[in-house]
């Protein structure tokens, strides 16, 4: 993954440093902290939350359940070494797309959101699955993984509770339109 | 203090290695095989499954969990202390949690007898995981009736705490849990067939 918090990550040194050395191979703190080491992921992930509280219930949770399960399923297939043809692109796609949605306030049917956001969850975790760490502990590691893209979930749709406010419609919707405007930034990366 | 004396690099995935994590905890062998059930991925997560699909079903299911996970985990246990050919094959027990994971991220609330054959036989599938791991770890019987304390306690304590919730976004939350599970599962599934 290309996007990644490097000054983050360069001022937190010490602490990566001495979290590996504990978490022999990669473990649970390497899952924690990989779908937030990359900034695509990330805007993508809470723009699932951001679009579930906007739509309200059942969609608000609807959608972090069909997320996680569909993430896996990419997860298997870039384990298993099965390629996905234009991971990249669909990932910054996901972030577009679910931008766009949120600017639009968009209310599709309940199952075109969750096959919508199942399909994008699929390059998500395709993306991860190819680049989990060799020697890793797997099983520590898709247990951190699995909690950390949850929370993410978590903050967009805490963030989204603003919808019940009048100015917090117009403010979600131009979080919206960054996670749109940032998917783009992507989109031009991927291709370029 | 507790320590952990040896981690297996891929837990969970090396046939005979199976759930082996011996932990000392300086109390002797009946703690050590407490211990051992509480740290081991597998075993927590296959609980808290079960902890979450007898809560979305309500009282009675919770009540069949808290006698028959126990039990079933101890006679398959001990059988696997006996017999050391007894146990059951790699991914299984992931493969167990991961399908319950998915009943409840569907909201599944299964027939009472289904249940009770379903407890039944995850708790045989992991009580023979746990009685292989005490014997190459010489925790013996003490460690194994420890395992079995141990579950007993996890699966009274977690429907205990959601078994009486019926508000449907509670509910939701659950199921929300419950595709965690099975999204656990499939990663480690993957990861299995990649290290293989």
């Amino acid at each position: 993954m290309t996007h990644s918090y490097d000054s983050l990550f360069a001022a937190t040194g010490r602490f990566i440093a001495h979290a590996s050395h504990h978490d022999a191979g990669g473990g649970l703190l390497s899952g924690l902290s990989h779908p937030v080491s990359g900034a695509d992921h990330v805007l993508a992930m809470v723009a699932v939350g951001l679009w579930g509280a906007q739509l309200g219930r059942p969609a608000v949770w609807a959608l972090p359940v069909a997320f996680p399960i569909a993430m896996a399923l990419g997860g298997m297939l870039g384990l298993t070494g099965i390629p996905l043809p234009g991971v990249e692109i669909g990932i910054a796609v996901s972030a577009i797309v679910l931008g766009i949605m949120v600017l639009a306030a968009a209310r599709p049917p309940l199952w075109v959101a969750a096959v919508l956001v199942g399909v994008f969850a699929l390059f998500h975790g395709h993306a991860h699955g190819t680049e989990l760490p060799p020697g890793a502990n797997g099983t520590l590691y898709s247990i951190g993984f699995v909690i950390s893209t949850g929370l993410l979930h978590a903050v967009g749709i805490a963030i989204g509770l603003i919808h019940r406010y009048d100015w917090g419609k117009s403010a979600l919707r131009g979080a919206g339109a960054m996670v749109a405007a940032g998917g783009a930034l992507f989109l031009y990366q991927a291709i370029a | 203090m507790i320590f952990v004396e040896s981690l297996p690099a891929i837990p969970g995935f090396q046939s005979g290695g199976l759930l082996g994590h011996l932990v000392q905890t300086g109390f002797g062998g009946f703690y050590d095989g407490m211990v051992h059930s509480v740290v081991t991925p597998e075993d927590g997560m296959v609980m808290v499954a079960l902890g979450l699909l007898s809560a979305l079903g309500g009282k009675d299911r919770a009540r069949v969990l808290v006698v028959a996970m126990p039990l079933a985990w101890f006679v398959a246990g001990a059988g696997a202390l006996m017999f050391p050919s007894v146990g059951p094959p790699p991914l299984v027990p992931t493969l167990g949690f991961g399908m319950v994971g998915l009943l409840v991220a569907f909201n599944q609330v299964l027939p009472g007898t289904v249940f009770k054959m379903l407890v039944i036989a995850l708790a045989c599938i992991h009580g023979a995981a746990s009685g292989g791991a005490m014997r190459e770890t010489g925790l013996g019987w003490l460690g194994l009736s420890g395992s079995c304390v141990a579950v007993f306690v996890m699966v009274s304590l977690l429907p205990a705490c959601l078994a009486d919730i019926r508000k449907p976004a509670a509910r939701i939350a659950l199921r929300v849990g419950g595709s965690w599970l099975a999204a656990i599962a499939m990663l480690m599934i993957g990861w299995a067939i990649r290290s293989s």
